[in-house]
């Protein structure tokens, strides 16, 4: 690896102060699990690592049944699935947390990361678009709120401009008959990268849905809210037909390609097959609610 | 090709001072930012039984627990060790008296080649510790970040539900 | 678990905790990257980024001046060798190619190929400097597939490569082999059924989770010393003599403990450089790859195109066969289609037969030996055909195998009938199997079976057995243990000489203090090591008898060695135990220590079967295994847990070989999936338990009975797995791995979709 200085602020205000010093040639991160691997790779050479995981702003986890959730960027995904209340209100996105590499990764990778990081199979980040939720953005003039699903532009860029920072995750309060799900398709049980990942949420009034949100992750260059697939279900009784329509609309808003993990044609039938069951089990667990 | 001559000094790579405690005894290392933990354990505190399999977090081979939890040292630098409490392989058995996984993989046979046993044994004190009682899937999941290539993971999976079950007599 | 039975044995047939055990789950234990030094140097090499290129120059001078770096090599530090093919051992070697292969000699032949070394204070240090060596090369069109290759006109890799039948035409073909038997037209015209396939194989790696690794310290005095996790330390010895220039004798390579090998590490990669950089510095020198160069750049197995065609009269007697098999040989000659070409009809007993076989050069690195080389590819090509004759005649494909499989005094394809084997109680074991037996129910589901062969080698291992003051004994070997083979040797020793387990040490030593022990490898420790170990400990038993027969002043062939206690014959004085006489030793005569050099003949050949239980996600194509049994037949099972380990380890290699390992190669020539996260192994959470069936049927070659574990469990399984998605979906896979894009493209072109029927395996 090459050299480089290594920092670890303890404020925010420090944090940000640092960013904007070093420009281009800082990179902030907490796990470390996609940076520390880019830079041996000789794929990330930042003169200076700015270490986020003393900042204790970032590393919270606030819940309130009306306000919602406020998600620190840097909280472990382990945490995460640890902590009861994610687990009951936030199913989906727990999970994605959950699917993350290995319980080894899930110690150390934060959802804020996983986003940063600007992969478009992210598991986590179709997750959270699904939930509406928005990235709270310091540094800057002040503070900004993105949508995550407008927050990674290319492949490994998102909308942080230098001496900015990825502070939190703001997620509304599930409502009553409301819930997510997420599933992603790997070749084996774990430790893969998702080569197709959705995120459903719903929110259900008796049959019909009133809300819906479906995203799909490692089919396009970046994150993808399925505009068109989460409008068609929304008025609609949720029976195979309305499922159906919804999993073929998913397909089409997906613009994969070729790889070594999938050809564009296997995971554009995925992201139906996906659609399908993540809306099913979203919906069933909507109805518990 | 020819030997490289002296060259003019220039400054060697700045090292950082880190005050730990590793296996329980607090422990001091100077280290470059660059060096992983794995890199300090093994190079600098030459701890060689956390072991290199890949250096991106898909193996397992270096597992360590840092404040209790499974960490792939590659994936994290030694000055993150910083005030934080590491238990490596080194520190599993009390003395000469092995730990209760470390005696159960030696009964079971659960190792072959031995390299990805540290690491096993790691994820595996961190699920007991968590989860006295797991099933099968819990164990297979639990330990699905940890590489082996001899064994098939049979007798490893047979190992860690037999020390389950011997706990709870 | 194991059927097998102790019969009168005391040690042999338990279970005791190995001797290197403890080491191992402590952390103790050395491996080869754990070795340091003082004054130590880091080496690090560069690789070509291009899969087939000429290398015009090199210019290191920048890399030079990096503070740290203390020297650069390529092949012009290297001694110019030979261009011929010379037998080493059993293998055949081309000097100039292996010397090629450490550092590249005018031109690049692979993605990954080494091209430079770099020795520096710092691991880190060497890397970068690798940034800063300018290479300037031409690049070359790839050849990335043996039907590339093979094509009239196709790019050359090696110019001066010939092969018999093309005369002194430039080929990429380095052999063609061909094995014919009886009468393959009539054998034809006399079947009922005939099948005709074409398969194709990926070229997959062995997948041993620790990278090579080296250690070398060039001495003052001109003697080298390597520290290296190996399957063989001669090897890399003769090996690394060879590529450097020096004679075999100037070099001693210390084994140490080896993190899986596989067959992968038979072969010398880093060792010659580690040396080489090391005279350079005059300072010892570590090299360890990283998992991106194992992959890219170490010895992988051959990916295949194999047809065959078979026929089978209705009451299912095969008639004729025909193979055609193409293997990738990697960059230079020597993949194992002879080994795939003589084992692929193996386990029958076919009258009529052709087989062909290509050895085919490619831009993909040098293919190394992987767990039984060449017959996994071959059984699944052949496993799968047998299977579809089977349905035809509607025989239950267990008992078709057992109509037509070999037994003693059946014809092998070259050499002599096969002596006793295992291959029908094998069979018969997975069919009275309590996994064959039980009904499989449930949708999408499917049992598949299938055999495989192989030879397993003998050649030649050395052995010594000390007696010590205390009546305690350590046997020596040169055979690096990759899988508990060193407690077997002791458990060995222990039966000969009537002690308890635990007063036997074994251990594995360098090339100066052992006599020649061919690798680690080709199932042959317990075979060959052992019979050496057998002997030396009947050697020190001997001696053990003279020396009581001494004290007592009685003849050598009236005492008796028995549970380790001396008796006389005509039990005139009281008996002495071993630890007693042990004491005297010094007083009496000196040391007693045994010794014995085998080149092992008697050979046991190794039969296994493997039945697996699969589910499909019919929307996806993803396959769960559900259930997996593997029968193989170990002669003698010295220690079953191990040998319940090698058939276990093997198996699970061949499901990962089946459903999702495969290299990736973009159209340039350059591997994509370069690391454990895209080079698929399976995880504990893809496997079941597995369950095995040690059948002994004991090898007459051997004292013990033993037949070589360590390789056959892989051949079955791709096969097993493919004919169990048969009968899930009606759909054969001709090609592996059977990856979900693969098994669903499959699956949408059968026209199956959600329909895909239930299927009870009978």
């Amino acid at each position: 690896m090459h050299e480089f200085s290594y920092e670890a602020p303890t404020s925010l205000a420090q944090a940000i102060a640092l960013l904007k010093r070093h420009g281009e040639k800082a990179r902030p991160f907490s796990g470390g699990t996609d940076i520390l691997i880019q830079m041996r790779a000789g794929v990330r050479r930042p003169a200076h690592l700015v270490d986020l995981k003393q900042i204790k702003d970032l590393r919270q986890i606030k819940f309130d049944a009306k306000k919602g959730l406020r998600l620190g960027a840097t909280v472990p995904c382990i945490e995460i699935y640890e902590n009861a209340q994610m687990r009951k209100n936030y199913p989906g996105l727990t999970e994605a947390a959950h699917l993350i590499g290995s319980l080894q990764i899930q110690s150390r990778a934060s959802v804020g990361g996983n986003l940063c990081n600007g992969s478009p199979a992210a598991d986590t980040t179709p997750a959270l678009i699904a939930l509406g939720a928005k990235a709270k953005v310091a540094g800057g003039r002040g503070s900004r709120q993105v949508p995550v699903e407008d927050f990674v532009v290319s492949p490994g860029r998102t909308v942080l401009k230098a001496g900015e920072l990825l502070v939190e995750f703001l997620i509304p309060a599930p409502k009553r008959h409301s819930s997510d799900a997420y599933l992603r398709f790997i070749p084996r049980n774990e430790m893969d990268i998702a080569v197709v990942g959705v995120g459903a949420s719903l929110t259900l009034d008796g049959d019909v849905v009133k809300a819906a949100r479906i995203a799909l992750g490692a089919v396009g260059p970046t994150p993808i809210f399925a505009a068109k697939a989460s409008e068609s279900l929304v008025g609609k009784e949720l029976d195979d037909a309305a499922i159906e329509t919804a999993a073929q609309l998913a397909s089409e808003a997906s613009s994969p390609i070729d790889d070594m993990r999938g050809t564009a044609e296997f995971r554009r039938h995925i992201v139906s097959v996906l659609t399908r069951r993540t809306i099913k089990i979203a919906a069933e667990r909507a109805r518990k609610r | 090709m020819a030997v490289s001559k002296n060259h003019k000094k220039t400054s060697a790579p700045k090292k950082v001072k880190v005050e730990t405690t590793i296996n329980g005894e607090a422990t001091e290392f100077l280290c470059e930012p660059r060096q992983s933990l794995l890199e300090v354990l093994r190079d600098v505190l030459e701890m060689t039984g956390s072991k290199e399999g890949c250096l991106t977090g898909d193996c397992g081979a270096c597992t360590v627990l840092v404040d209790g939890r499974p960490v792939c040292s590659c994936l994290m630098l030694g000055v993150e060790a910083q005030d934080k409490n590491i238990t490596s392989v080194e520190g599993l058995a009390v003395g000469a008296k092995l730990h209760p996984l470390q005696q159960k993989f030696l009964e079971d046979a659960s190792l072959q080649c031995g390299v990805c046993t540290p690491g096993f044994l790691m994820s595996a004190k961190a699920l007991l510790d968590k989860n006295p009682n797991p099933t099968e899937a819990e164990v297979r999941y639990a330990l699905a970040g940890n590489l082996c290539r001899c064994t098939g993971y049979d007798k490893i999976v047979h190992a860690v539900l037999d020390v389950a079950q011997e706990g709870r007599r | 678990m194991a059927e097998s039975t102790n019969g009168h044995y005391k040690v042999i047939g338990t279970r005791p905790i190995r001797h290197d055990g403890v080491d191992k789950v402590i952390g103790r234990a050395k491996y080869g990257a754990d070795y340091a030094f003082p004054g130590m140097l880091f080496g690090k090499v560069l690789r070509s980024p291009h899969a087939h290129a000429i290398i015009r120059s090199i210019n290191a001078e920048k890399a030079l001046k990096l503070p740290g770096v203390k020297a650069v090599v390529t092949s012009a530090d290297l001694p110019e060798a030979e261009d011929k093919t010379e037998q080493v051992g059993e293998a055949a070697l081309n000097p100039r190619h292996l010397s090629m292969n450490i550092l590249a000699r005018g031109k690049a032949l692979y993605d990954g190929h080494a091209v430079a070394a770099v020795a520096a204070t710092s691991p880190h240090i060497a890397e970068e400097a690798l940034r800063l060596i300018e290479v300037d090369y031409e690049v070359l069109p790839p050849v990335m597939t043996v039907e590339e290759a093979m094509k009239p006109g196709a790019e050359i890799l090696l110019p001066n490569l010939r092969n018999k039948e093309e005369g002194d035409n430039p080929t990429n073909v380095a052999q063609h082999l061909q094995f014919k038997r009886g009468d393959l037209e009539a054998g034809f015209r006399a079947a009922d059924f005939i099948v005709e396939r074409e398969f194709h194989t990926a070229m997959v790696h062995q997948g041993y989770i620790e990278p090579h690794n080296a250690v070398g310290i060039w001495n003052a005095d001109g003697q080298g010393t390597i520290y290296c996790s190996t399957q063989g330390p001669f090897e890399v010895r003769s090996l690394s003599a060879q590529v450097l220039g020096v004679p075999v004798g100037k070099i001693k390579v210390v084994p140490a403990e080896i993190g899986g090998g596989f067959g992968g590490k038979t072969t010398i990669y880093l060792e010659p450089l580690s040396l080489l950089l090391s005279r350079h510095t005059g300072r010892p020198v570590k090299l360890v790859m990283t998992r991106s160069e194992v992959l890219r750049a170490s010895g992988p197995t051959s990916g295949s195109t194999i047809k065959i065609k078979a026929g089978c009269t209705r009451d299912g007697r095969i008639t004729a066969a025909q193979c055609w098999l193409a293997y990738e040989a990697g960059a230079f000659p020597g993949s194992p289609v002879g080994a795939g070409a003589m084992t692929i009809l193996a386990p029958y007993a076919i009258e009529n037969l052709l087989v062909d076989g290509y050895d085919v050069v490619v831009n993909r690195p040098k293919t190394a030996a992987y767990r039984a080389p060449g017959a996994t590819n071959a059984a699944f090509a052949i496993e799968t055909v047998i299977d579809e004759l089977a349905e035809k005649c509607g025989i239950d494909p267990l008992d078709f195998r057992v109509m037509n499989g070999s037994k003693e005094g059946t014809a092998q394809l070259i050499g002599p009938p096969y002596r006793r084997i295992g291959y029908i109680e094998t069979v018969e074991a997975i069919k009275n199997s309590p996994h064959y037996k039980s009904p499989l129910t449930g949708p999408n589901r499917g049992r598949g079976v299938a055999t495989g062969f192989w030879f397993n080698a003998g050649m030649q291992s050395s052995a010594v057995v000390n007696i010590h003051s205390d009546g305690t004994a350590s046997v020596v070997t040169g055979s690096p243990d990759i899988g508990g083979s060193r407690a077997s040797m002791a458990m060995i020793t222990a039966e000969v000489l009537g002690l308890p387990i635990t007063d036997v040490r074994p251990l594995v030593t360098d090339t100066d203090s052992i006599g020649q022990c061919d690798v680690t490898g080709g199932s042959r420790v317990t075979f060959a090591t052992g019979t050496a170990v057998y002997e030396a400990a009947q050697d020190a038993a001997r001696q053990l008898r003279e020396r009581a027969a001494r004290v007592w002043e009685k003849k050598p062939e009236d005492v008796e060695l028995r549970d380790g206690m001396l008796h006389a014959k005509d039990a005139s004085v009281a008996p002495m135990s071993i630890k007693q006489l042990a004491g005297r030793l010094a007083r009496t005569g000196g040391p007693v220590s045994g010794r014995a050099s085998v080149n092992a003949r008697g050979v046991g050949p190794a039969f296994a079967a493997t039945c697996v239980d699969i589910e499909i996600d019919p929307d996806t194509g993803k396959i769960q295994i559900l259930r997996c049994t593997v029968a193989q037949d170990a002669g003698k099972a010295i220690h079953p847990s191990y040998v319940e380990g090698q058939l276990q380890g093997g198996t699970a290699q061949g499901l990962g070989w089946a459903l999702n390992e495969e290299y990736v190669y973009d159209t340039e020539g350059h591997l994509r999936n370069t690391g454990f996260l895209d080079y698929r192994i399976p995880t504990c959470l893809d496997l079941p338990m597995i369950e095995t069936i040690v059948v002994e049927v004991p090898n007459p070659g051997h004292p013990l009975g033993v037949r070589g574990v360590g390789e056959v469990s892989i051949v079955p399984p791709p096969a097993a797995v493919a004919n169990a998605i048969y009968r899930a979906t009606g759909i054969r896979m001709t090609e592996l791995p059977m990856s979900p894009p693969r098994v669903l493209k499959a699956i949408l072109k059968h026209g199956r979709g959600q329909e895909v029927q239930s299927a009870a395996a009978r």
